[in-house]
């Protein structure tokens, strides 16, 4: 039995155009993550291990929705 | 005969097309369109970058240095990242980042229950509305050095009439009642003044959002006979939320920089109780001098507020959306 074919349009929307780390919804929602992480370090009362790492991680998360930002969704 | 505005503006364009002389009044009619919006802007343009572009990158440049403002004259050299080094590693300044975050979330809390609250019983219009309105809003129009010190004076446990009022309620001694010399109650003293300030403010905000919302949307879940409990999580909530949402976000930011009702109220007391993070960049900076380190204490909050400004940006948009 031969295997159904896909018209080209149909085959052409199934597949992601771009991978994960290029596409902006779900980039976003990670630096998002990152910047809410950073954020909850900086203030937390729990370790001053975490308050230290803070800004590295505000920056890191800051930088990253910058750039992912001006990514086509 | 009476002469209209609109003449006398024509007479002034005329007597300024004369006066120009015809060398510039040939280059300016050269100009396109392009170039006369920017020759508007361009003023606008340089104050900014002088009063606010040009101070924050000069506190990056400071906060890398050893630069201290009591000594002018001292060599400046670069210590590289030992300012943020020592600010993320100090456990007084981590307190301050602690109580500051105590801070933020009460008022913010109180601020956006009491403020929706208030707008939607504004929002009822009922009889006196708008003075009541105009009432609530006082408070926000008043200036924080005069909301500091009378509410000094309200705190006051021997004549303030906070003191009296808690005392006629609660039958404890006004001169127990020590607001702002308590290391437990002096937060909330503060909480209690930032809220009762800037609820106003919040309320303003969700009024706009609850009279934005259309009545037929009402008129039809009435039509579907849903409840008025429905009706306020289905319709009214949804629908204020990027209002409340930018509230929140406006006052957010404020609070982080709060400086002057502590200043004013307990001054960073008793002991650091009530040290927020502005009142230990302040002691940092005019006490100790130390003008180097300070800037990298401004710089990481300031890192703080603009990573928090963009969640909210990104959630204010995902809002807006649905």
């Amino acid at each position: 039995m031969s295997e159904p074919v896909l018209p080209p349009h149909a085959a052409a929307s199934a597949k992601p155009s771009r991978p994960f780390f290029l596409r902006r919804g779900p980039m976003e929602a990670v630096a998002v993550t990152v910047i809410g992480l950073g954020f909850l370090m900086l203030f937390q009362p729990f370790a001053l291990v975490l308050y230290t790492y803070s800004l590295v991680t505000l920056l890191a998360g800051t930088f990253m929705f910058m750039i992912v930002s001006k990514f086509p969704e | 005969m009476t002469t209209s505005p609109h003449t006398y503006a024509d007479k002034a364009a005329e007597a300024a097309v004369r006066a120009t002389p015809e060398p510039l009044a040939r280059r300016v009619r050269a100009l396109s369109d392009k170039a006369i919006a920017w020759l508007f802007i361009a003023p606008t343009i340089a104050l900014l970058l002088a009063i606010n572009i040009f101070p924050l990158f000069w506190a990056i440049y400071l906060s890398f240095t050893n630069y201290r403002a009591n000594r002018p004259n001292a060599e400046v050299k670069n210590v590289g990242l030992g300012n943020y080094s020592r600010v993320l590693n100090d456990p007084d300044i981590w307190a301050s980042m602690q109580t500051t975050a105590h801070f933020v979330f009460w008022t913010i809390l109180l601020q956006t229950v009491i403020g929706f609250a208030l707008a939607y019983l504004i929002d009822r219009k009922f009889r006196g509305h708008a003075f009541w309105t105009t009432l609530i809003l006082i408070p926000m129009m008043l200036s924080p050095a005069v909301v500091g010190n009378f509410w000094r004076f309200l705190y006051e446990p021997q004549i303030g009439l906070f003191a009296y009022a808690v005392s006629f309620l609660t039958g404890i001694p006004t001169s127990e009642i020590q607001m702002l010399g308590s290391v437990s109650l002096a937060p909330w003293a503060i909480i209690i003044v930032d809220t009762w300030m800037w609820t106003p403010y919040v309320m303003l905000i969700c009024l706009a959002g609850l009279r934005s919302i259309p009545d037929y949307i009402y008129e039809a879940a009435e039509v579907d006979r849903a409840s008025n409990w429905r009706q306020f999580w289905s319709i009214t909530v949804p629908m204020a939320l990027p209002f409340i949402m930018l509230a929140v976000l406006f006052r957010g930011i404020e609070n982080f920089k709060m400086f002057d009702m502590v200043n004013l109220l307990t001054g960073g007391g008793p002991g650091s109780t009530t040290e927020v993070a502005s009142i230990a960049l302040k002691r940092d900076a005019f006490e100790a001098w130390a003008t180097g380190r300070s800037s990298a204490f401004a710089i990481v909050l300031f890192v703080a507020v603009f990573g928090l400004a963009n969640i909210y940006v990104k959630a204010l948009n995902r809002v807006k959306q649905r």
